[in-house]
């Protein structure tokens, strides 16, 4: 025997690893991304009467030559149609409003919670949870009963002569918002928390000690080390409610209009898959920035 | 052990006349009936370097966390400069504090960190950007102004948090283990600075640690804490020479303890009736008031002298044989055990001087009457 | 402000969001006893909803095929949850991690909208290729799975991060091979993690309407399709006793799965207290 050391390839250790990856990695690629551009493909056709319901992109002409027809004007038509328009805002509107108003409500909960002893940090976290894994559907639901003229709200008020005749409080604007903040509190105060539990609360305590009030404190530390946790709870409720369809239909009014609804209604109603899938790609392209901030966030800042 | 190095003079203590500047008064502090500061009184006098030693969970932390304001006593005063701290929050207290992992803000850079106490107190922008290049100075970090903590080092990072502190001008600097987060060089290097800092701005410091070379090293006075109490309050030299009671005897340093009863005493000295040494132990001290009692010698390990039994080199007042059981060498200096006839193993060091000795070499071992300390606790 | 104050204002505000967050729980829980069909106006105390809703076929037979898909979903997206997990969190660099992590991530935030329409054409397509899959419960349970992966990846990677690499390369230097180490020691400390995981995407399908709508087929109505058909109607004191049903079903499963882990916690941590007192 030679006393030189022998080397294995280091490529032989690595195929179990190969294969941990490539598993998840092709179905996510399989459910998750090609779907997408599958999305892509079909917003470029139009509509037919066939099953599936619209025109293939690569067709035979009648003297044999491959034909590859594009269809572009499904994107002219969402941006020209007012209808597209206003949906585009109203969503991007309701989503910013309820970015607001979670972050209002949901930072001093956060805070709160962060600020216990440890031992009461878990129950209380859990119940800030709760709510989210029971059903959202009858959650949203349930608004319905509180808000309608003679529901909850509207009925205790009569009753202590406060008003005199209910006050509109469902199927308009208001309950729109009301209902997808009270959605996606909890997604904004996890994130939140996640943040000011790590957060060096030594630090609270070392500008409390230079003489810094209690305001001070907040507006010059906390505020600014919390920062990453805003923007990473901000993304996540703005990113779905951006795309959200339930609530505006259960709590909208007529003249509500989201893009979600118009997606559902192209779909659903008017079968025009080519249509809905334009409406789906503008959105996708509408939150490929955010999604892009909320990834490197995640992989930088976000988890120190 | 450096005991002489604090020998400034300065003993307010010891003066009758000079009023303490901080006053603990019977505090008590419990979480959870758990009491972690347990009917606590100290006086603290203007200029001293003092010491809170003991482990974790003695106490020692939560006493200052009230100097500092974050924890309220149950009961108890606490005053600096005859005012009373706990009518006033950590931001309105004259005191401030060095955080143990120093408690840098990572949004800030050196110069706003230590600035940002400064901002509170109504000072123009030329004067607080005076009073930091002047901090900064003190501790030698004048080029460093503009670099966010995460590009520090650690002993960087800890003369930042000193001059924030520092900055303010405070009556008092609280020091939560100031020196633990640096390694052992460091450490040494930085005790030095630590105390001459100190005497150049005058400002009293508490220091909370449970390093007992550290608090030795740095303390004009030691309060030993244990169990929430206090348990010996005194210089350096008097805690080492003169503990009073068995924990702190074996808590600070290393010693023999030789038991028994006393059954002779006087003005010229005692003698305690100590089996395992094989006879009386004389001491130097005057032990009438425990006479009968059952007490503990305790003799320093470099107290005791050493030689080989069949060249007797030294007197001394107490003289037993033995035999060498272990050997530590430490460079500067040998630790031996030496094993009694009675199966006592008594520790001994003994300066490296280039005398060796062996395992299993039949001893001698002496120490004087004055080296023995009874303790009776 | 002073301090007391400001905290106060914490208080009050933390309870606000708290009660906010319960109260159309309640409201729900309340009217299901309501005997009245106009659901807000309360006459009596009565569960004859709750009896009308044991002989509501459609409502039985919704609920049977959502259940169903619930558990092979929660199944499915534990295990792929599990292995997207621990590669994000042990496996260090390696090439196309950034688009894994972002593919892993991506479901938890695109709109629902968009991966039912997505993930529908993707059926269709492969259908109109290969054949496969018919729109049914297969669909919907590969559609569930893929977006509930994303939840249970993030409950595994939160828990691997708590745990010190230096068991496992423990485990590795005593001899244990890669497969010994995550099935004898990694798999056994992530265990409550996976617990959580699998009730989380146990209900998250439970309970998703719009993803299902897509991509079910005339056969595999679930049960949230039959709430929304009804509720997009108005208020019915049916689904006031049926979420009242659900609530009480997640809810029993959520705290059972929260507060053991919370009661453990408390009782390791008096243990720990105990010691060193």
């Amino acid at each position: 025997m030679s006393g030189e050391p022998i080397f294995s390839n280091a490529q032989t250790r690595s195929f179990g690893r190969f294969l941990t990856v490539a598993i998840p990695y092709a179905w996510f690629i399989t459910f998750f991304l090609a779907p997408f551009l599958i999305v892509a493909k079909i917003s470029l056709s139009t509509a037919a009467t066939a099953i599936p319901p619209y025109e293939p992109l690569v067709g035979w002409a009648d003297d044999g030559a491959l034909v590859l027809t594009l269809h572009i004007a499904n994107y002219k038509l969402i941006f020209s149609d007012s209808v597209y328009l206003i949906a585009y805002a109203s969503s991007l509107r309701n989503a910013a409003v309820t970015v607001i108003f979670t972050l209002l409500l949901g930072y001093p909960l956060a805070y709160f919670i962060a600020s216990r002893s440890a031992k009461w940090r878990a129950p209380l976290l859990m119940l800030v949870m709760m709510p989210f894994w029971t059903s959202f559907l009858i959650r949203v639901y349930a608004w319905i009963g509180i808000l309608k003229p003679n529901g909850v709200i509207n009925s205790t008020l009569i009753w202590l002569g406060v008003i005199d005749k209910p006050l509109e409080i469902l199927n308009n604007q208001f309950s729109v918002y009301l209902g997808m903040v009270y959605a996606y509190l909890p997604f904004m105060v996890l994130p939140l928390y996640s943040h000011l539990e790590k957060m060096d609360w030594s630090l609270l305590e070392a500008a409390n000690d230079l003489g810094a009030r209690p305001a001070r404190v907040f507006r010059e530390v906390t505020l600014p080390l919390s920062m990453p946790g805003i923007v990473a709870g901000s993304l996540l409720v703005f990113i779905p409610a951006v795309g959200e369809y339930i609530i505006p239909t259960l709590l909208g009014g007529p003249d509500t209009l989201t893009i979600g609804a118009a997606l559902w209604n192209e779909f659903f109603s008017n079968h025009d898959w080519p249509v809905a899938s334009t409406v789906a790609v503008a959105l996708v392209v509408l939150l490929v920035g955010p999604l892009m901030i909320l990834q490197r966030q995640q992989g930088t800042g976000g988890h120190p | 052990m450096n005991v002489l190095l604090r020998e400034d003079g300065l003993q307010p203590w010891a003066d009758k006349k000079v009023a303490p500047q901080l006053c603990i008064r019977n505090v008590v502090k419990t979480f959870d009936g758990f009491t972690a500061v347990n009917d606590v009184s100290l006086d603290i006098y203007r200029g001293e370097f003092f010491s809170l030693l003991g482990g974790s969970g003695c106490g020692k932390t939560t006493l200052l966390r009230m100097l500092a304001g974050f924890e309220f006593p149950d009961r108890g005063g606490i005053s600096v400069d005859g005012l009373d701290l706990l009518k006033l929050q950590p931001y309105e207290r004259p005191l401030n504090m060095m955080f143990q992992n120093y408690a840098l803000f990572p949004h800030m850079n050196v110069a706003k960190n230590i600035a940002f106490g400064l901002r509170n107190e109504g000072l123009g922008p030329d004067e607080i950007e005076k009073r930091v290049k002047k901090s900064l100075e003190l501790v030698q970090l004048e080029a460093f102004a503009e670099r966010k903590p995460n590009q520090l080092s650690g002993g960087q990072r800890q003369r930042v948090a000193l001059a924030r502190a520092l900055v303010k001008r405070p009556t008092v600097l609280l020091l939560d283990e100031p020196l633990s987060a640096l390694d052992k060089k460091l450490r040494e290097a930085t005790q030095f600075e630590l105390i001459n800092i100190q005497k150049q701005v005058g400002v009293t410091f508490i220091m909370v640690t449970h390093d007992q070379d550290e608090a030795m090293a740095m303390s004009t006075r030691i309060a030993v804490m244990d169990k929430g109490r206090v348990i010996q309050v005194g210089e350096p030299r008097e805690i080492y020479e003169y503990p009073r009671s068995r924990f702190i005897a074996t808590f600070i340093g290393s010693i023999n303890l030789l038991e028994g009863p006393v059954v002779d005493c006087g003005a010229d000295g005692s003698r305690v009736d100590c089996a395992q040494w094989g006879g009386p132990v004389r001491v130097a001290q005057d032990l009438t008031a425990l006479s009968g009692h059952h007490v503990a010698i305790g003799v320093r390990p470099e107290k005791i002298r050493l030689a080989r039994a069949d060249e007797f080199a030294f007197t001394a007042d107490n003289i037993a044989d033995g035999v060498v059981k272990e050997i530590a060498y430490l460079g500067d200096s040998m630790l031996y055990r030496v094993q009694l006839p009675s199966g006592l193993l008594v520790k001994v060091a003994a300066q490296n001087l280039g005398v060796w000795f062996s395992a299993d070499e039949p001893v001698r071992i002496g120490f004087d009457a004055s080296a023995g300390v009874a303790i009776d606790k | 402000m002073n301090a007391a104050q400001s905290r106060f204002l914490l208080v009050a505000m933390s309870v606000l969001a708290l009660l906010f967050l319960y109260a159309p729980i309640v409201s729900i829980v309340i009217y299901s006893f309501n005997e009245s069909q106009l659901v807000t106006v309360w006459s009596r105390f009565s569960t004859k909803w709750y009896a009308a809703l044991l002989h509501d076929d459609q409502i039985l037979r919704a609920a049977r095929i959502s259940i169903e898909v619930a558990l092979l979903s929660a199944t499915g997206a534990t295990v792929l949850g599990t292995f997207a997990g621990y590669i994000l969190s042990r496996f260090g660099r390696f090439p196309g991690r950034t688009l894994f992590s972002g593919l892993v991530m991506a479901p938890l935030v695109m709109p629902e909208i968009i991966m039912g329409i997505s993930t529908l054409l993707l059926f269709v397509a492969l259908e109109a290729a290969i054949g496969w899959p018919h729109r049914d419960i297969q669909t919907i349970v590969m559609a569930h799975i893929t977006f509930a992966t994303a939840f249970v990846a993030v409950v595994v990677q939160s828990r691997l991060s708590e745990i010190d690499v230096s068991i496992e390369e423990a485990a590795a230097d005593l001899g244990a091979r890669p497969l010994q180490v995550f099935f004898l020691v990694t798999l056994p400390l992530i265990a409550p993690a996976l617990m959580s995981g699998f009730l989380l995407a146990f209900s998250l399908s439970l309970d998703d309407l719009v993803i299902t709508s897509f991509v079910s087929g005339p056969s595999s109505t679930t049960l949230p399709m039959v709430i929304f058909s009804k509720v997009r109607l108005g208020l019915n004191p049916e689904i006031n006793a049926l979420g009242a049903l659900i609530i009480l079903f997640v809810g029993v499963i959520a705290t059972i799965a929260t507060f053991r882990t919370i009661f453990a916690d408390w009782r390791g941590k008096r243990k720990v207290e105990t010691a060193t007192a």
